[in-house]
């Protein structure tokens, strides 16, 4: 019998859960710097995050989808991203958006149910939130395809989270990406919990890496609580795709801290004692660890930091509360690019029924 | 010049048209390229703009409808083809939930001008799943337009119009006639409107609207109720979605009585939706209820029985004759 294939997944790590160096630094430029960098965007992802939290509970936003414990991945995606590559997100990419310019208030603008949270002219081609699972993998390969009919040396970057990775656009988009060599790249965020399913009954295979060679694609591992491997990891898979060598996968291993929504309780279904352990192994103390022991980051900065983040994002909330609702008739103005003849009508009468005095005045 | 062409040959003929006009169309599709197409609409098209352009995809229609999201939301003109509607249901996610909102949900920043083209209906003794009607499943959905041509010139400049056009459309292509017959075709790159009927003959005492290949059944029926002296003005409704209510209202206006013509199953069609919104608007001119004639409420039959279900151009005189006697 001849062996006509052999696969490795491999694992890449650099930092221990305390934030010391297993091994010699990557050769990334700049990497200190960008560490610090990507260190401040993970503080002030998480102040987001607790700040949006904080106004849904306090009736001020709509369900909101948490990205505790996904800081690292996140933010790595959004330093080795350039302006012209194309994030296709899935829910949980707050942090790289804000990093790719999203204005924080415009960010709560969309969880507050506003689709001009996804206008911004500052998100350039990338695309919105994605909300049906997986769907987004397939868009990242089409936005791939214009890119390598037109040449140009850029690439699609897209996430999915662990359960995502069991639908069928997810394992499509893999088999286009490798059947043309598609400048794409795929991150699974594996944070263990599709909302109440654990990565264990997701899914059979040993890791969701290999899924990568059933498409003939590359696939690895990478510690998703370590901002260093994961600036190698995607450092290298992003510039592969931009020069034309083909797509990755990229499973970050990563633990979701948070429920899966504002609307989920995770207590339901999940053990405590689990939650507690994956807090140890946490990604953004394990960095400020780090930094700390390279003296590249100390308490003084932290402080000053903590406390810029935190008016940023309260400042940020107030010019969100702020914005008032759009009008009506915009529920029409964007539909199709002129307005049909047949919905002038409809358009009219919610105009009307939104003026005062109308049954839908507020 | 104009040659006589069939349906088919008119798709093929508009799509490199619009290749040449504009490289930013760009086709996908299964067995589009080298093979040219199940049915041939794509033949010779990746032989004269290469595989840029004319992409042989995998098979997998919820890759080709997502790829075609991303394609169109980086500026390109996808123009995908989905071999049978059948098979168009894997696409709907990506139709549905994504090429008809993203202008919407991203307020202009992005659009998704992309065609999704699809042979469709019964009458070619197809084999399972080859032969159904569902287009109602789309006109429902706002931010798509959905598009049915019912002659070769219409082909032509519909299809012209729907690869101009900044929405995302469907456009489905009645197989029965694809070839049933010729018609001179000019290849002079003019696109047909997207927001009218087309009112293929004018009559006095009762307008029939349809679409697609039961346009043929309707315009034997009229010929054949011509000669009893009855005058029947035929619309071709041709965009499913949005409709150009206007032209049927003022049609029915005019002759006091209707009959819609259409293979898709009865109830929920865009049949019903028609009649709805011309009684809305203009019960009082009408002096009969509209009558309508349509597949039944089943599975499309296999081919065996399919000439059962389609109705055919007895039917729609037996509806025109039972609407005249009631007034």
């Amino acid at each position: 019998m001849d062996t006509v294939f052999k696969g490795e997944i491999h694992l890449t790590r650099y930092l221990d859960q305390q934030g010391k160096l297993l091994a010699p630094l990557p050769d990334i430029p700049e990497l200190p710097s960008r560490l610090v960098s990507c260190y401040r965007n993970m503080v002030l992802a998480r102040a987001l995050d607790s700040k949006a939290i904080a106004l849904q509970r306090t009736g001020q936003l709509g369900t909101f989808a948490s990205m505790l414990g996904a800081e690292a991945i996140d933010v790595s995606i959004g330093q080795c991203m350039k302006p012209e590559d194309v994030l296709i997100p899935y829910y949980r990419n707050h942090a790289c958006q804000l990093m790719r310019g999203l204005p924080i208030d415009q960010l709560l603008l969309y969880w507050g149910g506003d689709e001009r949270g996804s206008a911004h002219p500052a998100m350039g081609q990338d695309f919105p939130n994605c909300v049906p699972i997986a769907t987004q993998a397939l868009h990242a390969c089409g936005v791939a395809t214009a890119i390598k009919i037109r040449g140009e040396k850029r690439c699609a970057v897209t996430v999915i989270g662990d359960g995502g990775t069991s639908k069928g656009d997810f394992m499509e988009a893999l088999n286009v990406a490798g059947a043309w060599q598609l400048p794409v790249v795929f991150v699974v965020n594996n944070n263990q919990w599709a909302i109440s399913v654990p990565r264990v009954i997701q899914c059979g295979a040993q890791t969701l890496a290999q899924k990568a060679f059933g498409a003939g694609i590359r696939g690895e591992q990478v510690d998703g609580n370590d901002a260093i491997a994961l600036h190698q990891v995607l450092e290298l898979a992003l510039e592969r795709a931009r020069e034309g060598k083909g797509p990755s996968l990229i499973e970050a291993i990563s633990y979701r801290l948070a429920d899966h929504t504002t609307a989920d309780d995770a207590t339901r279904y999940r053990d405590n004692e689990e939650l507690k352990a994956a807090w140890e192994r946490e990604p953004v103390k394990r960095l400020r660890s780090y930094l700390h022991s390279e003296g590249l980051w100390d308490e003084e900065q932290e402080k000053c930091w903590q406390e810029e983040v935190n008016r940023m994002v309260q400042e940020a909330a107030d010019a969100y509360l702020a914005i008032p609702p759009q009008p009506v008739e915009s529920i029409f103005d964007h539909l199709y690019a002129e307005l049909p003849e047949r919905l002038r009508e409809q358009r009219e009468w919610a105009t009307v029924k939104a003026m005062p005095g109308g049954s839908h005045h507020e | 010049m104009s040659n006589a062409i069939t349906m088919v040959e008119a798709v093929n003929l508009a799509l490199g048209r619009a290749m040449s006009q504009d490289e930013k169309v760009v086709l996908l599709g299964e067995d589009i390229g080298t093979n040219g197409g199940v049915f041939r609409a794509t033949v010779d098209l990746k032989a004269k703009f290469g595989n840029k352009r004319v992409l042989d995809t995998p098979l997998a229609e919820t890759m080709i409808a997502g790829l075609a999201v991303g394609m169109a939301a980086q500026g390109l003109k996808a123009v995908a083809e989905i071999q049978f509607m059948g098979f168009i249901f894997p696409t709907m996610e990506h139709i549905v939930g994504h090429a008809a909102r993203l202008r919407n949900r991203t307020r202009g920043r992005l659009s998704c001008p992309l065609v999704l083209r699809a042979p469709y209906g019964g009458g070619i003794h197809a084999p399972e799943h080859h032969s159904e009607s569902t287009e109602a499943l789309f006109a429902h959905i706002p931010g798509l337009r959905v598009v049915i041509p019912s002659s070769p010139a219409r082909a032509y400049g519909l299809l012209l119009a729907a690869i101009d056009c900044p929405d995302p459309v469907l456009f489905l292509e009645p197989k029965r006639i694809y070839r049933a017959s010729k018609q001179p075709v000019e290849d002079n790159g003019v696109p047909l409107p997207l927001d009218t009927c087309f009112t293929l003959r004018e009559g006095d005492d009762i307008t029939l609207i349809s679409w697609g290949a039961m346009i043929s059944e309707t315009l034997q029926a009229a010929d054949r109720l011509a000669d009893e002296g009855v005058s029947c003005e035929v619309i071709d409704v041709a965009t499913l979605n949005p409709l150009d209510l206007d032209t049927m209202l003022a049609s029915v206006t005019k002759t006091g009585r209707c009959v819609i013509v259409h293979e898709a199953p009865k109830s929920g069609a865009v049949g019903a939706e028609i009649a709805a919104s011309l009684s809305e608007r203009g019960l009082l001119e009408l002096r009969a209820p509209i009558a309508r004639v349509a597949g039944y409420d089943t599975v499309m039959p296999y081919y065996r029985l399919e000439n059962h279900y389609m109705p055919n151009s007895a039917d729609v005189i037996d509806a025109v004759r039972q609407t005249l006697e009631f007034a």
